[in-house]
């Protein structure tokens, strides 16, 4: 059973809903005790990372999720909470993958947000995209990506440049789309989360 | 490559779904979940839902009905109509909504722009602008159409952008629901203007028509309510042909 830790960033009304119509079972995690009665983890967030670092810190959890060897998920936020430092608000962050949260640069061809469709291309085996086609379209909507690293880039993605859709390093993952919002394919990588 | 959007516009009153020719006859088009999750099985890209009630239980309404998408709904979507304030922002927000859209309410207090984006995030914020040709200006209109402001429209949408807004929503009320096709010489000027998502909206008729727009433009997506609602353009065919020119869409 997946265990979705509450930090108070952001709403998680689409992922719970997303998670019941696909009859994943799932739970709330408030304290560390809580930890113990699942199997695997998701750390959600919407909005800006260094405050929801800052609210991360106030829930005393920042120790025991540095320590889990059950697999983790960090979607949109909660991915980037999971790398070493955010250019949004400064912040040192969890830094369980030593890369970096960027902005990305202003340009005269691109927008930001990144708000939309793009195509993600899983660069290694893993569970998490099984049955996924190469170039399957997820629903990105961010001002911030994480650098493209070929040790921990799961799967990449090209606006303005390349960076990681997903990253990856023993149990802990990270995607920056949202799953719960990327049709079919969003679901099939949450089914596989549930199995990993 | 980032995919253009296509968005079916879902009018809504009392929980069921209409649309107006020009905003002022309207006609029952179904149940907006439905309708919703059928656009979604069918390739949308997004939905927004454009509240029209009027009442007091007007915010209770549209929670539930935001909850009932969210539940149902694999793609995002957007809740427009009525948002005058965060704390009717934040209950759609915790009810599932992705975005919400305001109009009216920016217009009349543009400071609201600020507070939303700073609350939630400038993803979150929508600046649905309506305009209308007069004279040689296009200048923003308020309730539907009907009201015109002093507000010149490519001002209002750079102030809109300046203050928070993450996406710009343009409906074009000479066009809208006249099927003669987009306004593409104010959309191109609006798009090259600002550096945030545009939504072409307002006089869709034909496939070719959002071929142009997004030729014409490179507008991020484009919305449209009767030709999907009637079934005179089904999604699949509109995205085929749009691959067929060369134009990057989800299939």
């Amino acid at each position: 059973m997946i265990g979705i830790i509450r930090y108070g960033a952001g709403n998680i009304f689409s992922l719970t809903a997303t998670l019941e119509r696909l009859g994943i079972p799932y739970g709330m995690i408030n304290t560390e005790a809580d930890f113990e009665l699942y199997d695997r983890y998701i750390i959600p967030g919407v909005g800006h990372a260094g405050a929801a670092m800052d609210k991360l810190v106030n829930t005393g959890l920042v120790p025991a999720i540095k320590a889990l060897n059950k697999p983790t998920l960090g979607i949109c936020v909660g991915m980037q909470l999971l790398t070493s430092y955010s250019e949004e608000g400064n912040a040192d962050l969890l830094d369980l993958f030593p890369v970096k949260t960027l902005k990305f640069p202003q340009t005269a061809n691109f927008k930001v947000p990144h708000t939309g469709w793009n195509q993600v291309f899983a660069e290694k085996e893993n569970p998490l995209f099984k049955s996924i086609p190469l170039g399957s379209h997820f629903y990105f909507v961010h001002s911030y990506f994480i650098e493209y690293d070929p040790l921990y880039t799961l799967s990449s993605t090209s606006y303005i440049n390349k960076f990681s859709a997903s990253i990856w390093h023993d149990n802990f993952y990270g995607v920056q789309f949202h799953p719960e919002k990327s049709g079919i394919h969003g679901e099939t990588l949450l089914k596989n989360f549930s199995k990993i | 490559m980032l995919a253009k959007r296509i968005i079916p516009c879902l009018d809504v009153k009392n929980g069921r779904t209409v649309k107006g020719v020009n905003f002022v006859d309207l006609r029952d088009a179904g149940d907006p979940v439905e309708l919703a999750w059928n656009y979604s099985q069918q390739g949308a890209d997004e939905l927004v839902f454009l509240d029209i009630t009027a009442t007091v239980e007007k915010r209770k309404t549209l929670v539930e009905l935001v909850k009932s998408v969210a539940r149902q709904i694999n793609i995002p979507f957007t809740i427009g109509g009525g948002i005058n304030e965060i704390a009717d922002a934040d209950a759609l927000l915790n009810a599932g909504a992705d975005k919400i859209s305001i109009n009216s309410a920016a217009v009349r207090n543009p400071a609201l722009i600020d507070e939303l984006a700073k609350t939630f995030g400038v993803q979150f914020v929508i600046v649905a602008v309506d305009t209308r040709v007069m004279g040689d200006k296009n200048i923003v209109h308020l309730n539907g159409g009907r009201l015109p402001t002093e507000k010149q429209t490519l001002d209002w949408i750079k102030e809109a952008e300046s203050r928070g807004a993450g996406e710009i929503l343009l409906t074009s009320m000479d066009h809208d629901g006249t099927k003669v096709g987009f306004d593409n010489g104010l959309l191109k000027k609006v798009n090259d203007a600002v550096n945030i998502p545009v939504i072409a909206s307002g006089g869709a008729g034909s496939v070719q028509h959002f071929v142009d727009v997004f030729k014409h433009t490179n507008v991020d997506a484009a919305l449209a309510a009767s030709v999907f609602h009637y079934g005179e353009i089904l999604i699949p065919d509109l995205k085929g042909i749009l691959k067929q020119n060369n134009i990057e869409v989800r299939i």
